[in-house]
């Protein structure tokens, strides 16, 4: 056992912790690991605040608990650790037909962390989350009970563990149901929509036909140009689509420069190139999954690029009846502000309601963009904007967060305190303590 | 499609090993001490696309076993054309010093047991005229040195063992490939600090193969180790005794 100081993907939060690797799914927890700090489990470190930092304490690795367990390819049914990374599943069933039911914006996290985080994606008007495909999973609690849960079995744990982001015990292995698909590519057209009417309107307009919606949004558009962006809609195409063999081109970030190359100046200037970057209203196209679904994966490290202070990254979701005002008011502060990055998301969410106690997604919009970060005057922004979710009944989602009040917190997650009577004692975090502190 | 067995499979080198083997198809024997972590890593193995595996519980430590495994694992996969010896631990040096018991055990594991189950199955391979025999020794065999000359000095009796096999075994058309791999991310060295001249075992597994396939000899893991142990190798002794490594 070892101090090292872990890192989260946001490059602000460091903890110093005591690194415990567990590596056999057969092992028990308690004799392995002292009792005297508290415990939280480290998948592949993808969370981008505290959320999976346990400042002193221990964290319990997971990577080396990567194995697969059974795969039925006439069923679709998958059973691995939960160590295994989302990459590794699609390396597996893809070639055989299949794909995962919802993947997030990046494939690089562990099968453990998505369920932890109940991760979603660009269909979750039509899937809903992650926890949605899971259909049972071991969980080892601090007093070596080791649980199955599913919706039938131990469910009130299951409910507690999707989401739970780590704190009800440690995930050993997870069963998915994964779905069907006929090809590796992706079919997908590209909308230019010039305000946020046009965004809601081809929401509207798309979401029955289409499984995969998404958005990039210029969050530097002011006036006129306010809530314009590209729309990106997509299926899996049929078989014989898309011969041609895909070369991905993986690079990695060599370095973290000593400024951030997101600052005011850049950002205006990427944002509106990106926004004129096709001519046409509308462009139809067919794409290889990975570059589809997870274009910031061919740059690893990417998050180098808002150099040595890091980047926060602010995703939040506000419900239906208040989306189109309370976005438009979100876009405006953001933009007046000059902060803010390219990478700028607006999702619609579906009504498919989420299986876990503190699963982030409700119906409404959600939006995510990064800020590098830059101290005061970013916190101050961040307060701005947190007095218009708080009005609109919206929150912020844990897997991204480092810094909301405890207060936003409890007020947008209102099962926290049925949620808390599941948490297992040995196990902490950094969020949670930051989210329990002020009450 | 090889026929492997691979003895100290559970070690996470022979594992990351195992699933690149699995996945072109080849045909594997699994030898390792404990049953559970055995299975779990025949399984993922299977899902991973192998054809064919199949697991033997043995301490390589009980010399007296060695041939009554070649013999299951030759039964099983219907012969051999591969070998992996990977199993070995890292001694405690500090231990090793105050107990003469504990040097010689781990002088068994590291050494003693490879070489025996080495002489049984290069005289098998050497009647098939036909093989490939993959040995992970390591950069510490290179040269003592006081932070862990008990681990070097056994590995240095693998890799002198290896290189005098090597040329016996030459003409009869079988290969003996010694592995030196650097620092590897393992179970093995959870204690440590890990820097930038640490490797993860999948990267040294693709050294493996690629050593299999091309029949080389002598293998660093990465590569940039045959640079260091290089510099390492001509320190004088004079200055060397006084340095701290």
């Amino acid at each position: 056992m070892t101090d090292q100081i872990l890192k989260s993907w946001g490059r602000i939060q460091h903890a110093n912790q005591e690194v415990v690797s567990i590596d056999s799914r057969n092992e028990l927890l308690i004799p392995k690991i002292p009792v005297s700090k508290t415990w939280l489990p480290y998948g592949n470190g993808r969370s981008y605040g505290d959320s999976c930092l346990n400042s002193g304490g221990v964290a319990l690795k997971t990577g080396k608990l990567n194995r697969f367990i059974s795969f039925d390819p006439s069923n679709g049914i998958l059973i691995c650790e939960a160590g295994v990374l989302l990459s590794e599943i699609l390396n597996l069933i893809v070639p055989q037909g299949w794909f995962l039911p919802v993947t997030p914006g990046t494939r690089f996290v562990t099968v453990g962390g998505a369920i932890a985080n109940d991760v979603h994606g660009k269909n979750h008007h039509v899937t809903g989350t992650f926890g949605s495909c899971i259909r049972s999973f071991e969980l080892q609690r601090s007093d070596s009970q080791r649980l199955i849960c599913s919706e039938q079995q131990n469910s009130d744990f299951f409910a507690a563990s999707i989401g739970g982001l780590g704190l009800t015990g440690i995930i050993i292995w997870a069963e998915i149901q994964l779905r069907r698909i006929r090809s590796p590519w992706i079919e997908f057209e590209s909308i230019r929509y010039e305000s946020l009417a046009e965004f809601f309107d081809l929401c509207e307009e798309s979401d029955k036909d289409y499984e995969y919606t998404v958005s990039w949004v210029d969050c530097a558009g002011t006036g006129k140009r306010l809530g314009r962006g590209l729309f990106v809609r997509g299926n899996h195409a049929p078989i014989g689509q898309g011969q041609a063999q895909y070369h991905p081109k993986i690079r990695t970030f060599p370095f973290v420069p000593p400024i951030s190359m997101i600052n005011s100046i850049t950002l205006k200037a990427f944002n509106a190139l990106y926004y004129r970057k096709q001519i046409a209203k509308k462009i139809r196209s067919i794409q290889h999954y990975q570059p589809f679904f997870y274009p910031l994966d061919e740059v690893l490290e990417w998050n180098r690029m808002y150099g040595p202070k890091g980047f926060y990254q602010y995703q939040c979701v506000v419900p239906t009846h208040v989306s189109k005002e309370a976005t438009t008011e979100l876009l405006k502060e953001i933009a007046k502000s000059g902060m803010g990055s390219f990478l700028a998301v607006l999702k619609l969410c579906g009504n498919k309601s989420s299986p876990g106690m503190l699963s982030f997604p409700l119906p409404g919009v959600s939006l995510a963009l990064d800020f590098p970060n830059r101290g005061q005057v970013l916190h101050q922004l961040f307060h701005r904007l947190d007095t218009i979710l708080a009005a609109s009944n919206g929150r912020l989602y844990p897997a991204k967060d480092g810094r909301m009040s405890g207060s936003l917190f409890r007020q947008g997650y209102s099962r926290w305190q049925e949620f808390a009577n599941f948490i297992d004692p040995q196990f902490s975090s950094s969020f949670w303590r930051r989210v329990m502190e002020d009450r | 499609m090889r026929k492997i067995l691979i003895i100290g499979a559970a070690s996470a080198i022979a594992e990351a090993t195992a699933r690149i083997w699995a996945q072109s198809g080849d045909h594997l024997f699994l030898v390792a001490r404990n049953q559970d972590k055995l299975e779990s890593i025949a399984a993922d193995l299977r899902v991973r696309g192998c054809p064919k595996v199949e697991t033997y519980t043995m301490d390589a430590n009980d010399f007296n076993i060695h041939t009554r495994m070649l013999d299951a694992a030759e039964q099983a996969l219907d012969g051999l054309d591969t070998v992996l010896i990977a199993h070995g631990s890292l001694s405690d040096q500090v231990s090793c010093q105050q107990s003469v018991e504990k040097t010689l055990l781990e002088n068994n594991t590291n050494a003693l047991s490879a070489i025996a189950l080495l002489t049984h199955i290069a005289n098998r391979f050497e009647l098939r005229k036909d093989g490939v025999i993959l040995v992970i020794s390591s950069v510490a065999g290179d040269r003592g040195r006081q932070s862990n000359y008990i681990y070097g000095s056994s590995k240095a009796m693998l890799t002198t063992f290896c290189s005098g096999l090597r040329q016996r075994l030459y003409k009869s058309g079988v290969s003996v490939v010694t592995i030196k791999p650097g620092f590897v991310d393992t179970p093995m060295t959870t204690e440590f600090k890990k820097g930038a001249l640490w490797a993860t075992p999948k990267k040294i597994a693709k050294y493996i193969v690629d050593a299999a396939n091309k029949q080389k000899n002598i293998v660093y893991a990465p590569f940039f180790w045959q640079f260091i142990m290089l510099i390492i190798q001509h320190i004088p002794e004079a200055i060397f005794k006084r340095l701290k490594l």
